[in-house]
């Protein structure tokens, strides 16, 4: 690795410094540690846990309440988050965008940004861009019927034992691994 | 005494402030676990490495341990905790939905933050199909939500169905994530020749 380094710098190649060089992740029980203290500090200052799928629907409110302010104090979804014509004001919202930073962060730290695609050996740049794409569109779906996702159902529910939660957690692995042999060929 | 919500009222800008903090935290940790990365987060599917149910898992043990170490003590009370009404349909259905959507897109709602912090096109277009999807939902859906709230079964929790302490519980998770592991990191050996190389 050294090696391949002082050869790029020798012919002032950046894209010649393999993809290697980020740091390795941390251990998954010491992050869990860190995330769970993250959690339950949540719940000692609000009262309420994590989450992450109401920032989506407020600022889809927010993109409706530009269209027409009428139909999105109105229509029963985006009324919830429209929050009297602030619905950019949202307690989750910030705290996604707490994490952007967070992650961005950490990510310059372990030198691990990098404009590019997840995906992998078999399947094209485009072709993964749409099953992203797909994917968030039926995540969203999944979200709103279970009335949160992995942080607001899994991690949040969870940890107080909410029955709801850990039903829907089961309900996200099982589908997952059941589906997972179909679509092998965008990630092996 | 706590949560602090009881008994300070919070303005709105020490609310969002208070956010973005605990957010800082949030995502610290979601990209140093590497979930920033979809290949990453899918591969516990492939059982090659597991590190998203090590990290879930050990999570959801620590804020329980915490949550119920803080209550036996006195200083904080679960009940003024909020708890999502339970809604079995509802969140099996969602959960099964939400599986497909995660096994296809590679990401949850909160880790394609990450992987948009970390420049990954992939995690953009995530977040953008979330988008739609919970627009959609409100256009073309908005029925759902009356029927979710009126067929859900109200609040329950494990210890409240069973009547058994939050403390047997969390032993209990406890012992299973030390199990859990152990076999995670068998499997993990077995499985590890489709683990991408480099």
């Amino acid at each position: 690795m050294s090696h391949s380094i002082a050869e790029s710098r020798l012919t002032g190649r950046l894209e010649a410094v393999p993809a290697t060089t980020s740091r390795p992740y941390w251990n998954p029980y010491i992050v869990g540690f860190l995330l769970g203290l993250v959690l339950l500090a949540t719940y000692i200052v609000t009262g309420r846990g994590l989450g992450a799928t109401g920032a989506f629907s407020s600022v889809a409110a927010a993109i409706a309440g530009w269209l027409s302010p009428e139909h999105a104090a109105t229509n029963a979804v985006h009324a919830k988050y429209f929050n009297d014509g602030a619905p950019l004001a949202s307690w989750t919202l910030f705290l996604l965008a707490g994490a952007f930073v967070g992650a961005l962060a950490s990510g310059i730290h372990g030198q691990r940004v990098r404009w590019t695609v997840e995906r992998g050996p078999h399947v094209s740049d485009s072709r993964r861009l749409v099953l992203a794409f797909v994917g968030g569109f039926v995540a969203a779906y999944g979200a709103k019927i279970a009335k949160g996702c992995t942080s607001g159902q899994a991690l949040t529910g969870g940890s107080i034992l909410n029955v709801g939660s850990l039903v829907f957690m089961v309900s996200v692995f099982a589908a997952a691994y059941g589906l997972a042999y179909f679509v092998r060929k965008e990630w092996l | 005494m706590f949560p602090l919500s009881s008994s300070i009222e919070f303005t709105v800008g020490v609310s969002l402030a208070l956010a973005l903090l605990l957010g800082v935290g949030f995502g610290f940790c979601l990209e140093r676990a590497g979930f920033g990365s979809a290949r990453k987060l899918t591969a516990v599917f492939y059982l090659y490495d597991m590190a998203v149910v090590k990290v879930m898992f050990t999570a959801i043990v620590t804020a329980m341990v915490g949550l119920f170490a803080l209550s036996a003590i006195g200083l904080l009370d679960l009940r003024e905790l909020y708890l999502e009404p339970t809604n079995l349909a509802a969140q099996v259905l969602g959960g099964l939905v939400f599986g497909a959507g995660f096994i296809i897109g590679g990401y949850c709602p909160g880790t394609s933050i990450a992987a948009i912090a970390t420049g990954r096109k992939d995690g953009l277009l995530f977040a953008l199909g979330m988008l739609v999807g919970v627009y959609a939902y409100a256009e073309l859906t908005p029925g759902i939500d009356a029927w979710i709230k009126a067929t859900a079964q109200g609040e329950m929790t494990l210890p409240s169905v069973t009547g058994l302490s939050m403390g047997w519980f969390a032993l209990a998770f406890v012992a299973f994530l030390l199990f859990a592991g152990w076999g995670m990191s068998r499997l993990e050996g077995r499985y590890g020749y489709l683990r991408p190389k480099g």
